[in-house]
Formats: C-alpha cells, sequence, structure tokens
C-alpha cells in the first residue's frame, strides 16, 4: 500500500475498532482549542513590544490590545494547564506514551523521512504510529511543556526566579516562550495538512474509528 | 452525521463542551459554567463575534478575579527579587511612558512637597532636602514591564516601610495609593503588604546620581516585586487608605495586582 489514496475495500476492512479512546479526543480537542486562545492573545501581547522586526496582524489577533489580550491568556493559561497535565499523567499512566510513541530509532525516522518526501508512507493502520509521528507528537509535547515552563517564568520572575535561572534569565524565556509558539505553529500547518491527507486519521480523532 | 450548525463534521460543539467540562476540576467548571461564554468561546473557532460580546468580557473579569485568588494563595508576597552585578546594569536604561520625554513632567525640586495623607499620625508634608536626609540603600533589580521587555537599573532611596512607620501610618490599612504629576494625572495604588515589602523603595536616586527626569525627578515608587506601571514615577502625594481608588493603567484593565 503505497499511495495515500484509500479505496472504499481498504475501509470496510478495517475493523471498526476504536483508534483514539474518548481521552485522547476530548482533550486533544480542548487542548487545541486552547492553544488557539493563547497564540492568538500571544501575538497581541508580543506586538505590544515585539522582539524582532515585525508584529503580527492585528485581525489575527485577540483582545483587542495588550490589557484584553492578557486576560485571555491568563485564562485560557489554566485550560491549557490542566487539560495538558491531565493529558500528561494519563499519557504515562495508561501506557499510551510507551506504547504510541516509543521506541524512535534514527534509522527508523530517515526512513520514514524519506517514505514521507517521496509520498509513499502507508497509514494502513491508524493505530500505530510511524516513526514520523512517533518523532512529531513526542517532540511537541516536549516543546508544549517548555512554552508553559517559560510562559510561567516570565508571569512569575520573581516568585518563581529558580525557573528563570534554568533558561538564562528573563529575556532569554521570552525567546524560548516565542520560539515553542513558533514550532508549535509550523507542527499545525503540517498536522493540519497531514489530516487533511489523510482524512480517516481526522474521523477517529473525532468518532473514535 | 453532516448537519451544518457542526463545528467540525461529527463534532457536536454542545457535547464537545459536555466532555471537556468532565475533565476539569470542579471549581473550574463552576466557573466556566457560571461564565455562560461557554458556548459563546467555541464559536470564536467559526465565527469570532464573540470576542467582543459582554459575556465573554464578564468571564475574562472573572478569571482575573480568580487569578488575584490563586496568586494570593500560592505565592509569598514577601519573597525577594533577585539583585544583580553592577555589571549586568541595562545601559541605556529605557525611558517609558504614554507620553514622549518632551512632555515628561518638569517638577521644581525647590517647590515641590510630598503630600501624606489618609490614615497617618503625621500628616506633615516632606520637602526634598528633608527626605534626602533618611538613611538610603541602593539595589539593582529588574525591572518589567506590562509590555514584556525588562532593563536591570540601580535604584537608591529609603525603604518605603521606614517611612510609613516614621508618619505614623495604619499599616493595617489595605493600600497606599500615589497620585502623580504626570499629565493626565497618573495614579496607581499598592497593596499594603507589597508597601511594606522590603525591597519597595522611595527612590531618589538612579545609578547614585539624583534621580533625572526621564525616571522620575525628584521621587519614584521602585517596586522591584510588580510590573513597571506599579512603579509611579514624578509622585507628588501618598495616601494610606482603605478604599481601592483605581489607577491609571488599572482603571483601562490592567490586572491591579500585577506581581511578578
Amino acid at each position: 500500500m503505497s499511495s495515500l489514496t484509500v479505496t472504499d475495500e481498504q475501509i470496510s476492512a478495517v475493523k471498526p475498532k476504536v483508534i483514539q479512546p474518548v481521552w485522547v479526543r476530548v482533550m486533544h480537542w480542548t487542548n487545541a482549542f486552547a492553544m488557539i486562545l493563547m497564540i492568538l492573545s500571544g501575538w497581541q501581547i508580543y506586538n505590544a513590544s515585539p522582539l524582532f522586526g515585525f508584529s503580527f496582524p492585528r485581525d489575527y489577533t485577540l483582545g483587542g490590545w495588550l490589557g484584553g489580550a492578557l486576560l485571555w491568556h491568563f485564562a485560557a493559561m489554566w485550560l491549557l494547564m490542566i487539560n495538558g497535565l491531565a493529558y500528561l499523567i494519563t499519557g504515562f499512566a495508561s501506557g499510551r506514551f510507551r506504547k504510541k510513541l516509543l521506541p524512535i530509532t534514527p534509522s527508523g525516522v530517515l526512513h520514514d523521512v524519506r517514505a514521507a518526501l517521496t509520498f509513499k508512507l502507508g497509514h494502513d493502520d491508524l493505530s500505530v504510529y510511524n516513526y514520523v509521528q512517533r518523532t512529531l507528537y513526542a517532540g511537541i509535547i516536549v516543546v508544549g511543556v517548555l512554552i508553559v515552563l517559560t510562559g510561567l517564568s516570565m508571569w512569575k520572575p520573581v516568585q518563581l526566579h529558580w525557573l528563570v535561572t534554568l533558561f538564562g534569565d528573563y529575556p532569554t524565556a521570552r525567546y524560548v516562550h516565542f520560539f515553542c509558539m513558533a514550532a508549535i505553529c509550523a507542527f499545525l500547518v503540517i498536522h493540519v495538512l497531514l489530516a487533511l491527507l489523510v482524512p480517516k486519521s481526522l474521523r477517529a480523532m473525532i468518532i473514535g474509528r | 452525521m453532516a448537519k451544518r450548525s457542526f463545528l467540525i463534521p461529527g463534532v457536536d460543539k454542545r457535547l464537545l463542551i459536555k466532555d471537556s467540562l468532565k475533565v476539569m476540576p470542579d471549581v473550574t467548571r463552576r466557573r466556566f459554567i457560571a461564565g455562560g461564554a461557554s458556548l459563546g468561546a467555541l464559536t470564536l473557532l467559526t465565527g469570532c463575534d464573540v470576542v467582543d460580546s459582554s459575556s465573554a468580557d464578564t468571564l475574562l473579569a472573572k478569571v482575573s478575579k480568580f487569578n488575584d485568588a490563586v496568586q494570593d494563595f500560592i505565592f509569598n508576597p514577601d519573597a525577594l527579587a533577585p539583585t544583580f552585578p553592577e555589571s549586568a546594569i541595562t545601559k541605556p536604561f529605557p525611558f517609558n511612558a504614554y507620553y514622549d520625554l518632551d512632555d515628561a513632567p518638569d517638577v521644581d525640586g525647590e517647590a515641590w512637597k510630598l503630600e501624606v495623607r489618609g490614615l497617618v499620625d503625621n500628616k506633615k508634608s516632606w520637602t526634598l532636602p528633608e527626605l534626602y536626609k533618611l538613611p538610603q540603600f541602593t539595589q539593582i533589580t529588574r525591572h518589567i514591564c506590562v509590555e514584556g521587555w525588562s532593563a536591570i537599573g540601580s535604584w537608591t532611596g529609603t525603604p518605603l516601610r521606614d517611612f510609613l512607620k516614621l508618619v505614623g501610618a495604619d499599616t493595617r490599612a489595605k493600600y497606599v495609593w500615589f497620585q502623580c504629576a504626570d499629565k493626565d494625572g497618573y495614579n496607581s495604588p499598592l497593596d499594603m503588604r507589597t508597601a511594606l515589602h522590603p525591597q519597595t523603595q522611595m527612590t531618589f536616586k538612579y545609578a547614585n546620581e539624583i534621580l533625572p527626569r526621564a525616571y522620575g525627578f525628584p521621587m519614584k515608587i521602585r517596586v522591584p516585586t510588580k510590573l513597571g506601571f506599579k512603579n509611579p514615577k514624578y509622585v507628588v502625594s501618598m495616601e494610606v487608605t482603605n478604599d481601592y481608588k483605581g489607577g491609571y493603567w488599572e482603571d483601562q484593565g490592567y490586572n491591579s495586582f500585577s506581581g511578578s
């Protein structure tokens, strides 16, 4: 099966087993919602004092001005953090991370990246992640943890000064926070694009099978 | 399965919210529902008009209050801000205000007096030479602006708590409220716990020189545990009070706690 297109026979051949359990689906969409709120309000906050020579277009920001964006950012952070924590705990405790994301071997990643770039990476069994998926999904979890930790450092640099020290200093934490956002946006583009290319994966994330 | 009102094919918004609510802790859930913006907030993904709606504003205001309570509960208000060596000082230290430097208050130091009002035993006004005689200390700390930028500076002056003791302030009062000479009348409230913080300072010098006009001559209140807008410059009066009198930025929507 070296094609990305899926025939009807293939679909009917797949037994209707649950690919994405309900907790994964709920947390996935909760995270997607919280993440979009965080990114859009974050862009407005960035615009108040840009790190680089550009600002985000106002139409793609949330909050209207810095004060409003901060309110959104500090509200959505609860959703992001509580959901993220629940996801990490459940992911580790249920063994899902171990089963789905490990092992990640360099040779496996190389092989699947080459296959993906030549459009030869199959998705016959959605319950097994290929090495590209494993790398991206494990990587984005690490980025997610980093963006929360740098966010906390910037929110409470006096109270959590030890956390700030972990990243060097306050301005560095700000840069790391920004680059994590950029990584998440890049992930989002690839992730959505691939989900649209393999619609049954999107379906699995919605109805489970 | 393909109803038009669905956000994403196959996902019922109501069911999705129901599911999301299940993973929330009880308090969050109640607040989320109480805010009434749960469904409205979700339409953000599709429509966006909810951003201006009052239900979203109400919810955000409630969460902000909730955040204040959480911060109050988990953090130690007496925690010390990190200090830095002189080599770490940011040069030049930025001037920042809602007006240009040319429009900054040009206070006459000879005529200026610090007015002390409210719940204090001694309401006498203080001249600059009188204030300069008080014991002074220097601290090098990071000034962090609500906008995100930061800079390390060296400030010298008298701990506010020593001055409050000197004038016989009722330190059980809730706030010390500062008024400034900025155009449009800058003012800002400081909670008493922060006013009594050992690093909170009535600042008379920057980098060992008399405070220049750009940084708030004749007196600034330096609060290294709070964001920059809670560090008023060009101060003309302080009032010890139990009333929340608002502030220039606080009234426009910046969180009044804004502690780092």
